[in-house]
């Protein structure tokens, strides 16, 4: 609804009947008219956002206004569809001047060249250092985040008291604990879950692509292939002979049984602790366990606010990304709808020291990798998981590796 | 899911003119044929009136199109707004000539036909032109837009904060039309500078808490004039010395200015972008992107008209032909069987439900529709739970423990889909087959068995060859359907189980369309010309499919 009064003016003669449909029409852009209506501008702002944003930033947004007569216009959208939404209606002008979303999406946004970069300032040393590395693509950063998630070892402390050394000695503890499932992790009959798996890969040392000199993922140089990737494969076929990794526990099936107390970890995101925590479970949130020896990282995915290439409002809408978005007032009542730890450091503390579930998932996020926002990884995700379901249910790990880093190397060039 | 919504109207219509016909036929009453010459009458009588113009219809009329009018008039206002010429004009066209048809006398065709026409462009012709247009350009990832946006995004991120750069204070000072940048910078020294001007030092600025807010001869700007003016300003770049080297001032949000440096220059007369570190230069070569000699390109690129490129990648580029061929035969068997096999089943219990010495009918015919009334993708997706080689209910309650892998065995998976689209399907089969058994005389079974033939003999004979003609051209959209039944497979399977050592993602059960899916969507990167040019293919092959199988349906009707 772009026609606003002064066109219509312009436009003169028009019949009862049409006048009658179009006032109803026009009614919503006129009726928001800063009070200091001497100033003539097209001070608006529209902004996607999903239905568990949209109550949060009301408030920021009516904020504001007040302080810069700049009316800002929220438009819900199903969160999943936004990225593609985005990507067909940026060129046509249609599109929105700020959008929600997830870093991983960066690298289609960014090819297509719908974003534009975000320009923190100063204000850039507030934020987590990985959710900023989570919204740089070569070389610029392009949203402001204001959420990181990432996956931990859920352990039912009623079942498993101590905090395993590492991977064997988990499954000790578990097994010990006489549950049904020493451990559970949700997978898929076929694609396996290369998501959750990814800790236990880092562990082995090897991570789907190297560095850049700047931190940013290197798509010429592929790592998941290398000698730590061959070791996680066997090693993912011995979890496979021994039951311990079953793809036939579905992501439903993991959580029906945690919850249900048929085993003492599970290896899950922010999302499902909600449930666990109102199915009654005493539950504490533990890094994941190493097991290659390794560190293991699980991939952080940082949702933030990004603006529009094509956007007419850039300033106006810079200013409410950096300076209503980064507050952190606003950070914590994201935070508190979406129970993700926050971005901005401030926000992250405060959260973090009033929430152990929320200081649990935050600690192992510190030691999180981004998940690869570059276009290659489309590349990676089709060949990685059948590969490892096809090598948790017997497959020959060697070969089956091997054939799928060639593979990747194939699609990526 | 054997049946579009389309079909399921047509199977109702079936089912209930078959019904219709079959009271007509038991109960050809007097009383009956008076009532309908009655109605008959009274349609006549409104007919009648209608034709002559009556007031009310005169009033309705332009009221009817007066909304019309109105609401063709503020899309042809909104579309002008953002200059979308053709479209506009196609509004206005039409509009004008609905109401040249509706105002003038005669036409009476016309009039009845307009309004289908207008959906049948929008809805039908429209998206089929549409898919035919993009199937022969490049558009997908990265080639999504026109080039002066793709122009415009390589400019906005091609500049790069310099590093460890200071932010600038900065106000914004009007002066005859004109804006300009007064920044402060972090020692405190004041200057002044606007687009291509570069900063000169200012000495007689008033100053407000370490800041320059204003200076003499200038009119500062509040934000809500800076939001006014935002395109502008946004766009603004000013040297900071005569050397553009050093950089220039820009601002992202009006309060504060940071030094940048592009690292490509646009040349618009060469039509080349040049990166300003390495010195490379990416030239417009006519593939919808700027690329340098040694092949590498900028993205984004934009949207261009490729040809045939598309139809000759979909045949000629190895990584999906391959699949291709086998994808394209298991689609065939899949239509097939699936056609088959919920005709069969309903068609058996069409013939069961039938016999009149069958109690309690309805129960049993509601319970048989129950599947048809389920969201075919949700009962997919039970269905794929259900089928679990460990926890799924067929092997653990059914079966007592059985280890079958139902979903991940390339062939299993192949009879579980067929099996499930079997339960999701038969429903509808039944119901156009009760349908069309019903309209079948009884008179002619009864002739028959008094002629001595068996029950079989006459259902092979008699009803069997009735009912083809009935439901023939059901059996062909059924199958045209179940060619592109993509959310069965898409929920049930994923077009699993593939072969991890093959090189393509592409898999047992994959049908065209879930491959197209798969080949265009699926990864970061989507190509839609590519996908259109498949959809063209597929059209194509269900066009040809289905023109064969209604001409042979032609010989049965000649039967009656």
């Amino acid at each position: 609804m772009k026609v606003n009064k002064r066109s219509f003016a312009a436009l003169g003669a028009i019949t009862a009947v049409s006048a009658l449909a179009l006032a109803g029409c026009a009614a919503s852009p006129e009726a928001a008219e800063p009070s200091e209506a001497a100033v003539e501008f097209s001070g608006e702002i529209t902004v996607w956002v999903d239905a568990d944003r949209a109550g949060v930033l009301e408030e920021a947004a009516a904020d504001f206004t007040d302080t810069t007569g700049v009316k800002v216009n929220l438009v819900q959208k199903e969160f999943g569809e936004i990225r593609d939404q985005f990507v067909q209606q940026v060129p046509t002008g249609e599109g929105p001047d700020v959008a929600v979303g997830a870093h991983d999406w960066l690298g289609v946004l960014a090819t297509n060249g719908v974003v534009a970069p975000v320009e923190l300032g100063d204000k850039a040393a507030e934020f987590e250092q990985v959710a900023l590395d989570a919204w740089a693509y070569d070389g610029q950063t392009y949203a402001v985040p204001y959420a990181i998630e990432n996956i931990a070892l859920l352990r039912n402390t009623d079942l498993v008291s101590e905090v395993a050394t590492d991977f064997d000695d988990m499954i000790a503890k578990g097994e010990a604990a006489g549950t049904e499932y020493a451990f559970l992790i949700g997978l898929d009959p076929e694609a396996a879950d290369p998501y959750h798996l990814y800790p236990f890969q880092t562990s082995f040392g090897a991570p789907v692509f190297g560095s850049n000199a700047d931190g940013s993922y290197d798509a010429g140089n592929l790592q998941i292939g290398n000698e730590g990737g061959q070791e996680f494969a066997a090693w993912l076929g011995e979890q496979g002979a021994a039951g311990i990794l079953n793809t036939n526990i579905t992501g439903d099936l993991a959580k029906e049984n945690f919850l249900a107390g048929k085993s003492p970890y599970y290896v899950t995101g922010p999302w499902n602790a909600p449930d666990a925590v109102a199915a009654g479970l005493n539950i504490a949130v533990d890094p994941i366990p190493s097991a290659g020896g390794g560190e293991a990282q699980p991939f952080a995915g940082v949702q933030g606010f990004f603006l529009s290439a094509e956007s007419e409002n850039r300033l106006a809408a810079n200013e409410f990304l950096v300076n209503y978005i980064g507050s952190e007032e606003v950070q914590t009542a994201l935070y508190e709808v979406g129970g993700r730890a926050p971005a901005l450091t401030a926000a992250f503390d405060a959260a973090v020291a009033g929430d152990p579930i929320v200081a649990g998932f935050g600690e192992v996020g510190a030691n999180a990798v981004p998940m690869p926002s570059i276009p290659e990884m489309g590349s990676v995700w089709q060949f990685w998981g059948v590969t490892e379901g096809a090598i948790i249910n017997g497959g020959d790990p060697t070969s089956l590796w091997d054939k799928m880093a060639a593979d990747i190397q194939g699609a990526i060039e | 899911m054997t049946t579009p919504t389309r079909d399921r109207d047509t199977a109702a219509d079936t089912a209930r003119a078959g019904q219709a016909d079959s009271a007509a036929q038991t109960s050809p009453g007097d009383a009956k044929d008076g009532g309908r010459r009655a109605k008959r009458a009274v349609r006549a009588a409104r007919m009648a009136d209608a034709a002559s113009g009556g007031l009310k219809v005169l009033l309705v009329k332009i009221i009817a199109l007066g909304l019309i009018d109105a609401l063709a008039l503020y899309s042809i206002l909104v579309l002008v707004q953002s200059a979308q010429w053709i479209p506009a004009l196609i509004v206005l066209a039409v509009t004008g000539y609905a109401n040249w048809i509706y105002f003038s006398r005669g036409h009476l065709p016309a009039k009845y036909l307009i309004p289908g026409l207008v959906f049948l462009f929008v809805f039908q012709i429209f998206a089929a032109g549409y898919t035919g247009y993009v199937a022969f350009t490049n558009y997908g990832t990265g080639h999504n837009a026109d080039k002066d946006s793709a122009i415009n995004s390589l400019m906005l991120s091609a500049q790069e904060r310099v590093p460890d750069s200071p932010a600038y204070d900065l106000t914004i000072v009007e002066q005859l039309g004109e804006y300009s940048f007064l920044v402060t910078g972090p020692d405190g020294n004041v200057a002044i500078g606007g687009d291509e001007r570069p900063l000169e030092p200012v000495a007689n600025a008033e100053m407000s808490g370490g800041q320059a807010v204003a200076v003499p001869g200038h009119t500062t700007l509040g934000f809500a004039d800076i939001v006014a003016n935002q395109q502008v300003i946004a766009d603004m770049a000013v040297p900071l010395s005569d050397d553009p080297n050093d950089g220039a001032l820009r601002t992202p949000d009006g309060s504060s200015a940071y030094v940048y440096l592009s690292k490509l220059v646009y040349d618009e007369q060469a039509d080349t972008m040049t990166d300003t570190r390495t010195g490379v230069v990416y030239s417009d070569i006519g593939t919808g992107a700027f690329v340098a000699e040694d092949g590498t390109e900028l993205r984004p690129g934009w949207q261009i008209w490729v040809g045939f490129d598309n139809f000759v990648r979909a045949f000629a580029e190895e990584s999906i032909r391959a699949p291709f061929f086998s994808v394209l035969a298991w689609t065939f068997v899949f239509a097939f069987f699936s056609v088959a096999t919920t005709f069969v089943m309903g068609l058996f219990l069409a013939v069961v439900f039938n016999d009149p010495r069958m109690k309690s009918k309805k129960y049993y015919r509601l319970i048989m529709i129950l599947p048809y009334a389920f969201p075919g993708f949700l009962s997919a997706l039970v269905w794929a739970g259900m089928m679990n080689q460990e926890f799924g209910f067929i092997n653990v309650v059914l079966l007592g423990g059985a280890d079958i892998p139902w979903l991940t065995n390339e062939w299993l998976a192949k009879v579980s889909i067929l099996l499930v689209n079997l339960w999701l399907g038969f429903p509808y089969m039944f119901l156009i087959s009760t349908g069309a058994l019903q309209a079948i005389p009884g008179e002619l079974e009864e002739a028959a068995r008094v002629d001595g033939a068996s029950a079989w003999q006459v259902f092979r004979s008699i009803k069997l060859p009735l009912l083809f003609v009935a439901v023939a051209p059901l059996l062909i959209a059924s199958f045209a359907y179940n060619f592109n039944n993509f959310s069965l497979i898409y929920m049930l399977t994923g077009g699993g189980p593939r072969d991890a050592t093959a090189s393509v993602n592409v898999g047992a059960t994959d049908i065209l369309i879930t491959m197209v899916y798969k080949v265009a969507f699926v990864g970061s990167t989507a190509d839609y010309g590519l996908a259109s040019a498949f959809s063209i293919i597929i059209f194509l092959l269900v066009g040809t499919i289905s023109v064969i199988a209604f001409r042979r349906t032609k010989a049965l009707e000649e039967l009656n």
